[in-house]
């Protein structure tokens, strides 16, 4: 089957907001195509007919009724959050112009 | 050559629910950032979902009212993206199952009908907001988990108006089901578009270009129209339509290059193994639809063939379901039809325009109006009297006992009245001398002369049927 | 204090007839740790607030009833507390600070046991030898050269070095089972939905249970008790009623209908180790059960389809440690893509970019059908497995692992080789069944062998009543390792 190239691996990579370093990218590469060799062989396995199995639980249809309910951890988050001003979250300006 | 054009429509409407779709937090606006998040909703590590019933329901009130079919055993599904205002790094949405496919909704341009049709609609959760100012974002995240149905058009819409009429009829629907209040300059209602053309008999759909900065029905008009042309212009001079964003410019009415689209989005979406799957009963769909308000085209119906108000009366009063839910309250109070539509489109209506407020927000209550309209039916108060008795409703009064504790009530009681008026011909001998000469200027002279002894309050018609028989004996 | 010869019940009647307060029990136990953990490092925090704790569970009075009361716990470091900073043992949380408690954390402290410490592991749990800490390498008790295993390698080396008599780990592919086999003790894997996940840091969602890893098999059903049940907010957990598992412990196995797969016993699985699992399965016979041999053909599939699911879950799990709202954040941002790229590539090791690279890979457009959904279906298959052997068995005995605890850096080295250790566990999360490793003997290099008793969906009972009956006729749970000159 195809095999990775760096190129993929490198897209791979951004998808996954990862940097790879020079030393990085090769053997990322390699790892993707050994384990992607192990991967080929369930595609020969005979699949016809079968359901996927997302979960294993036990539970269907369970919802929680509406009603809201404040647990009131705003002072305690931000005080985790890098940073943040105002009760705002600060990240370095959004300079895609795709959030309208 | 000639040009098809093909729209599609995304309309996100924000359900209308207490909490969030999948955190307990306050599903509120308008308080202090991050008032309303909690662990849940800031992503952290440990923390799982869960499932507001109301959400479902409500997907699945807006899927039985727009004719879509339902599907019987949805999953929720993670879109998988990097953004600050997208906390978990994925959107719980559905993708693979979604709430209901395949509906319909009716629009009618320039007397045309025609059904467009509903690819899909489903639920998930709103993303948080960011602000931005000069070298910095900000995130609250109290929208982040605000429920919201997405409802994906097919690419039936064929021109700008019927953009135009399908979001209107859309919003009266999903208006008239209660599950959204589907306001636009709220952000309730939100609408993502994408518009293309094609030479007039082509199999092959145009590249697609998408329109944003929508902030209004007309604007997607306004915007479509421009767009359509500008494609048009670039195809006819041997250009090509490029995959990008465009936004709309509302100062002068054009679209503006936002940026160019590069390689196709890779959401990487799978199924949310937080979330158990759900099942969407027989029952269930039975219960909801038996709960089902009445559309506005029915309501129209009923009201012009029953209750024989005239269209546009019908047409104004189903402008919102509050006002057409208070109208019903009003006839099953046995207020007359007619009289009802008239305040509700004329005194409500300006009340609600000069005070810049919605009618569920007044103290005006469809009983009181009720009553205020049979006692001009019945005679007790004249339309002049329902003036004041009015303005007594909007400070949240009690008619009746304000006619009461203000002597409005109208003197219509013959008994009471001929006395008087016995009184007053007596006096003016002179008057009954004219009138047997013809002079009909002496009727209105006595009745103004009855009218000043009851100080306005005599009915004119009890008044003028007694002044004639008088007269004429 | 050491705990060599003691069990929950032996503590319990101390702390109640007064020959020991819990303050006592409390400030002994950490000083051992204290003691041992040169050796071991088996912890990444110790609390400082345990000893305040367990003085005013004096003051309260144990609980006769309560056999938890005062008794002090490990928790892998993977499950959220208020007491203790939660690290997933990666750089990414080095400093994080939970706002919130782990139900599981919420119910043994409501039954006033004491946390007294957060446990080495694997990175976000992913490894078999905990050795991709960020923060430093536990040792085997048994042989200070070996790895304790993984993930949940300090909450198995804290047992075994009787340092605690109870921890909790996760295990999503075997992180209980394999470590406690490698160390000698008794882990459990619970039923998927036995017990909550809230406020255990997800490696892959669909996989991860909590479960208690002890010295013998009745403080192990003693822990599940205090752990299982449903929770609102985890939508996953199973409204099943929970059954008191050391009710019907001493029942024995007469009569018990035993599997042992034929793909477990393989060339692959070093003879000690077989020879172990045979000589128990003898046991059985000799208690009054039959044991036989059975398929689970679609077994070998497990360990690929398993690495597609859970890597693939885990990257999408992962996503949240982006430097903005918790966590690490990297020094050098110039923009916000450098907050999101640095933060995670300077925060995560190596194993955890691997698996996010293979996860993001299964999804990406284009191979969804040909790995994640192909990986699914096998999943099906599997479970289809263990449901026809459960027609006609009770219960599963296998190996729990291949070979016995190997050295510290032997196979970290080879991603695949490491893998392939977990070969037999994975199949038991990917079908969501409870797996319990118990000793069953020891190697030439006096290294402890484990063995699986696996159960049906929802019958932790009979396997504690198979581990039970066993422990009670043998004499591995009474070996302790020598410890250093401590």
């Amino acid at each position: 089957m195809n095999k990775v190239t760096k190129e993929e691996t490198q897209h791979v990579a951004n998808l996954s907001k990862l940097a790879l370093s020079d030393e990085e990218l090769p053997k990322f590469n390699d790892q993707l195509n050994s384990m992607l060799g192990l991967f080929d062989e369930l595609s020969e396995v005979n699949t016809n007919g079968i359901e996927p199995t997302f979960t294993v639980s036990d539970q269907i249809d369970i919802t929680r009724e509406d009603v809201a309910d404040n647990w009131n951890q705003k002072d305690a988050l931000l005080n985790n959050a890098p940073e943040s001003v105002d009760g705002l979250i600060r990240v370095p300006a959004i300079m895609d112009g795709s959030d309208e | 050559m000639n040009f098809e054009t093909t729209i599609g429509l995304e309309v996100h409407v924000e359900l209308k629910t207490k909490s969030k779709i999948f955190s307990p937090s306050p599903a509120e606006f308008g308080d202090d950032p991050n008032s309303n998040t909690n662990v849940i909703d800031w992503g952290y590590p440990g923390t799982l979902p869960t499932v507001n019933k109301k959400v479902i329901e409500n997907g699945l009130i807006a899927a039985l009212s727009l004719h879509a079919d339902v599907e019987r055993h949805p999953h929720f599904d993670r879109k998988n993206y990097f953004y600050p205002d997208n906390p978990k790094g994925y959107q719980v949405t559905q993708s693979a199952t979604p709430t209901a496919k395949n509906g319909w909704i009716e629009i009618e341009v320039e007397g045309q009908k025609k059904k467009i049709g509903i690819e899909e609609m489903h639920v998930e959760e709103d993303a948080g907001k960011n602000t931005h100012g000069n070298k910095f974002s900000y995130v609250d995240l109290n929208r982040q988990g605000t429920p919201l149905l997405e409802i994906v058009s097919k690419p039936d819409i064929a021109s700008p108006e019927e953009a135009y009429a399908y979001l209107e009829a859309l919003r009266e629907r999903i208006q008239f089901t209660g599950i959204s209040d589907v306001r636009m300059e709220e952000g309730s209602m939100r609408v993502d578009v994408n518009i293309s053309i094609h030479p007039i008999g082509s199999k092959t759909f145009g590249q697609k270009v998408e329109l944003k900065n929508l902030n209004s029905f007309n604007y997607v008009r306004k915007s479509l129209a421009y767009e359509e042309k500008r494609q048009e212009k670039v195809l006819l001079s041997g250009g090509k339509i490029q995959p990008e964003t465009r936004r709309f410019n509302e100062i002068n009415g054009t679209t503006e290059l936002m940026r160019v689209k590069e390689g196709k989005d890779d959401y990487r979406y799978f199924p949310e193994p937080d979330l158990p799957s759900l099942s969407i009963s027989d029952e269930w769909l039975e219960k909801l639809n038996q709960e089902m308000p009445e559309m506005p085209a029915n309501r129209r119906n009923r009201y012009v063939n029953d209750l024989g108000i005239t269209d546009y009366d019908a047409m104004v009063i189903t402008q919102t379901k509050e006002m057409s839910d208070f109208f019903d309250t009003m006839i099953k109070n046995n207020a007359d039809a007619k009289l009802s539509a008239n305040y509700l489109q004329g005194d409500v209506n300006a009340y609600l325009n000069d005070n810049q407020i919605k009618l569920e927000n007044t103290k005006i209550t469809p009983d009181a109006l009720a009553t205020m309209v049979n006692l001009i039916t019945d005679g007790t108060i004249s339309s002049k009297m329902a003036k004041k008795v009015f303005k007594a409703i909007t400070e949240g009064q009690d008619p009746k006992q304000y006619v009461e504790d203000n002597g409005l009530v109208q003197l219509s009681d013959p008994a009471k009245l001929q006395p008087i008026i016995d009184d007053i011909l007596n006096a003016n001998p002179q008057s009954i001398e004219d009138f047997k000469n013809g002079k009909d200027r002496a009727v209105g002279f006595l009745v103004g002369q009855i009218m000043k002894q009851t100080k306005g309050k005599a009915d004119p018609k009890v008044v003028n049927k007694l002044l004639m028989e008088s007269l004429n004996k | 204090m050491n705990y060599f010869d003691k069990d929950l019940t032996s503590i319990h009647q101390q702390l109640v007839d007064k020959e020991i307060t819990a303050e006592e029990l409390t400030r002994q136990t950490l000083d051992n740790i204290k003691k041992q953990d040169q050796d071991i490092n088996a912890f990444l925090a110790l609390s400082e607030v345990a000893i305040d704790q367990a003085k005013k569970i004096d003051q309260q009075g144990i609980d006769s009833n309560n056999i938890l009361s005062g008794i002090p716990i490990a928790i892998k470091d993977n499950i959220v507390g208020t007491d203790l900073k939660t690290t997933a043992a990666s750089k990414m949380l080095e400093n994080f600070q939970s706002v919130y408690d782990a139900t599981v954390i919420n119910k043994l402290k409501n039954l006033n046991s004491v946390v007294v410490g957060k446990t080495n592991m694997d990175e976000f749990a992913m490894g078999g030898s905990t050795e991709t800490s960020y923060f430093k390498k536990t040792h085997n008790p048994w042989n200070l050269d070996r790895v304790p295993g993984g993930s949940s390698g300090g909450s198995a080396a804290a047992v075994a070095s009787g340092e605690v008599l109870a921890s909790l780990g996760s295990d999503t592919g075997g992180s209980i089972r394999q470590p406690a086999a490698f160390n000698g003790i008794v882990g459990m894997k619970p039923t998927y939905g036995r017990v909550s996940r809230w406020g255990l840091i997800a490696f892959a969602s669909s996989f991860d249970q909590i479960g208690p890893l002890t010295r013998s098999v009745y403080d192990n059903a003693v822990m599940l008790n205090a752990i299982s049940g449903l929770d609102d907010k985890d939508s996953t957990s199973s409204s099943k009623e929970v059954p008191n598992y050391t009710a019907g412990i001493n029942q024995g196995v007469k009569g018990l209908k035993i599997g042992i797969p034929k793909e477990y016993m393989t060339d692959g699985v070093s003879k000690d180790v077989k020879d172990a699992v045979l000589k128990a399965a003898d046991k059985y016979r000799e208690l009054g059960a039959t044991v036989e041999e059975v398929s689970l053909p679609n077994s070998k599939y497990g360990v690929t389809a398993y690495y597609i699911l859970a890597s693939s879950e885990a990257s999408s799990n992962l996503e949240r440690f982006d430097g903005i709202r918790y966590g690490y954040r990297t020094e050098n941002a110039n923009n916000l893509e450098d907050i999101y790229v640095k933060s995670r590539s300077e925060g995560f090791g190596s194993e955890i970019k691997r698996r996010i690279m293979f996860g993001t890979y299964s999804l990406s457009a284009g191979y969804f059908d040909a790995y994640f959904n192909q990986a699914a279906k096998i999943r099906t298959m599997i479970i289809n497995d263990f449901q026809n052997v459960f027609k006609s068995y009770d219960l599963i005995i296998a190996p729990t692992t291949p070979t016995t605890a190997f050295k510290i850096g032997e196979e970290i080295s080879d991603p695949v080789t490491m893998y392939m250790n977990d070969t037999l566990t994975i199949p038991v999360n990917m079908a969501g069944l409870p797996g319990m490793s118990i000793p069953v003997g020891f190697d030439n290099d006096n290294l402890p062998i484990g063995m699986q008793l696996i159960g049906k969906p929802f019958d932790e009972s009979t396997i504690y009543r198979a581990g039970y009956a066993f422990e009670q006729n043998t004499n591995f749970h009474k070996k302790t390792p020598e410890l250093g000159g401590h």
